[in-house]
């Protein structure tokens, strides 16, 4: 185990060398001064400010050498100041906008196992019924249809139409847990819809394998319920391959919620990353794609490693 | 159980005691052709694979219409704001903003007049286009270099998969964005291009896994044996028995990338205005949802959208199931 558990890590650490190294050459391969990239080549110029940022993104050190300056600071949690939202401290901005993207990201994920538990463990309980027919066919819909029409339609029937609830002006967590819901409730469920039909899927599938096992077999000539058994007997060996697929997917829910953040606009790390864009603003940019890509490298090992704890088959081989 | 077709002894009997069906094995390998195919499929999947010819078809009539005829054949010039002034006629266009659907407008107007009918076939054409590329990209490239790397193995393969890792470390769409970040002038060709080049890595592991698989088959091992080159048995014998299931995957692939296309356009970040696609026409007319006609035109785009996801879902399911069933039987 401590073998897997060395190697795995240090796998972990070479990818993330990778990946940062990669997300810096970003700047390094715009065409043209990066100057002009972070600037933007139509604003009015202050010859000074141009010099500060030379000097303080050391552009005139070789490209390695400022790679390791920019490692060695992102690691004390210092990602640069954005230069088009004069003085905005890029860290500083993301641990502000952390907290909205992972209570959607984490409310999406419980949406979704919510929903999708009895959708699949019904249609594998009544495999080839009605049942089963139509719930397949509802989480084929789910399946197909993109996350951002699943929001908007949210927003028609329970903003629009019903007036239930708002379509924006999110409130944060701190501000009063009923106010947050009732912000949270509808982008959470409209991130969830994919998801949702994704896990059903392999909860029916491995249901369906389970519910084939001679122990099921025994407990039913045992004269248990069927509920019982399900709940009981089937759900848990059912529920490993939707707990690997909870952690790979939530790096799609990530890229998921930066539309949904601005569908909803909601103040996250997504919504701030399209306004980094369309700004050109590049270091926040930089900072934010670099922050997503680390959190999602240590979750896939997180998981990797959590699976091979849950199964000891995969810890041998 | 008198006829003969419902007793296995007699099945077994009548292929034993007729002669060997060469011709019959050399049918079974040929391709069947596009009737048999279509008419084997189920409800759905037929009705699926009728939308999408339907939708891109019409994607490229449209698309036709504007580069080779010049607007003549029988279709709303999509940019046209239609209640304009018109110098020609010195009149304004009789057409108003955020229409219901209508004779002279199949779906209705958008905010700003436009033909909404023909603005879904144009946007067609931009996720037949990013589709078609993606597919293109992962087929050539990823099948091949899948293929490749499953059939000769060692520091090839490793060198090759680790560099799909480090593509595959980043959560998709956040890569895409960055990467789209950098250009400053979006249009179809970029679009097409940086989705098509971040499609080969899971190409390339589909093509990977199947050709692990195949050249382990006993035909590998005995051309092998018999000392045909390495390389004819990668390009007569390993990739033509992967192709299959990669083109099978390319149509779920499909349905993936036009929804990534759709969620970029979304966001304002694909093809620029006033092109059309599916993903801006939403963008741009969720803004008049509070009206019912408004609604509408979030409507038809959403439609054309998921109705397309979802009938490439179908039929590359459908395709995905039916290789497994033949490979299964290879």
């Amino acid at each position: 185990m401590a073998k897997v558990l060395i190697w795995r890590l240090a796998r972990m650490v070479a990818t993330l060398f990778v990946v940062t190294f990669l997300t810096f050459s970003m700047t390094a391969l715009l065409p043209g001064d990066p100057i002009n990239a972070i600037l933007g080549t139509d604003s009015v110029r202050d010859p000074a400010v141009e010099q500060r940022i030379r000097d303080d993104l050391g552009l005139d050190d070789p490209f390695l050498v400022r790679y390791v300056n920019w490692l060695g600071d992102a690691m004390q949690g210092d990602l640069g100041e954005s230069y088009i939202n004069a003085g905005q401290d890029v860290a500083q901005t993301i641990q502000d906008r952390v907290p909205v993207t992972a209570q959607l990201a984490v409310m999406a994920i419980g949406i979704a196992l919510i929903a999708a538990l009895p959708l699949g463990i019904l249609g594998a309980y009544r495999e080839g019924k009605w049942q089963d027919t139509s719930s397949s066919a509802f989480v084929q819909v789910a399946l197909s249809v993109p996350n951002f029409v699943v929001g908007i339609f949210l927003i028609w029937l329970f903003s629009v139409q019903l007036g239930w609830l708002p379509a924006s002006n999110w409130r944060r967590f701190s501000d009063g847990i009923w106010g947050n819901m009732k912000t949270a409730i509808l982008p959470a469920t409209a991130l969830a819809a994919n998801q949702m039909a994704i896990f059903s899927r392999l909860v029916r599938s491995d249901m369906i394998a389970t519910l084939r096992e001679n122990y099921v077999l025994s407990a039913k000539a045992k004269g248990l319920s069927d509920g019982y058994i399900l709940r009981r007997h089937a759900l848990r060996p059912s529920s490993l391959s939707v707990a690997t697929v909870v952690g790979i997917n939530f790096g799609a829910l990530l890229g998921g919620t930066v539309v949904i953040e601005t569908l909803f606009a909601i103040p996250g790390l997504g919504f701030r990353l399209i306004n980094a864009i369309n700004q050109r603003d590049i270091l926040v940019i930089q900072g934010i794609v670099v922050f997503v890509a680390v959190v999602y490298v240590v979750i896939n090992t997180l998981v990797d490693l959590l699976y091979s704890v849950l199964d000891p088959r995969i810890r041998r081989s | 159980m008198s006829t003969t077709a419902n007793d296995p002894a007699a099945r077994m009997a009548e292929r034993l005691s007729s002669p060997i069906p060469a011709s019959a094995s050399n049918d079974e390998s040929k391709k069947p052709g596009f009737w048999t195919t279509f008419k084997s499929m189920p409800l759905l999947v037929k009705l699926s694979f009728i939308w999408l010819v339907l939708i891109f078809g019409g994607a490229i009539y449209a698309k036709l219409d504007v580069s080779l005829f010049d607007g003549a054949l029988p279709l709303q010039d999509p940019n046209l704001q239609t209640n304009n002034f018109n110098p020609a006629t010195g009149a304004f266009g009789d057409g108003e903003p955020i229409e219901a659907p209508s004779g002279m407008h199949w779906l209705g107007t958008d905010a700003i007049a436009r033909d909404t009918f023909s603005r879904v076939l144009h946007g067609a054409w931009v996720s037949l286009i990013v589709a078609m590329t993606a597919a293109a990209c992962g087929i050539f490239i990823g099948g091949f270099v899948g293929s490749l790397v499953g059939f000769v193995r060692g520091r090839t393969e490793t060198i090759a998969m680790a560099t799909l890792d480090v593509i595959l470390a980043f959560p998709a769409l956040i890569l895409l964005l960055a990467l789209v970040s950098i250009f400053k002038v979006r249009d179809l060709f970029l679009i097409s291009a940086v989705i098509g080049f971040l499609s080969i890595p899971t190409y390339t592991r589909v093509a990977r896994a199947g050709s692990l698989a195949i050249s382990q088959r006993e035909f590998v091992a005995a051309a092998r044996a018999i000392g045909t080159k390495p390389r004819q048995i990668l390009f007569r014998e390993v990739i033509p028995n992967v192709m299959p299931t990669v083109l099978a995957y390319a149509m779920v692939q499909a349905a993936f990338v036009i929804v990534v296309e759709g969620t970029l356009s979304f966001l304002g970040l694909s093809v620029q205005l006033p092109q059309s696609s599916w993903g801006n026409m939403i963008n741009q007319a969720r803004r008049d949802i509070k009206i019912t006609e408004g609604f509408y035109q979030v409507l038809w785009p959403s439609i054309a959208l998921t109705v397309t996801v979802l009938s490439l879902n179908q039929v590359g399911d459908w395709f995905q199931r039916r290789r497994a069933v033949r490979s299964a039987a290879l």
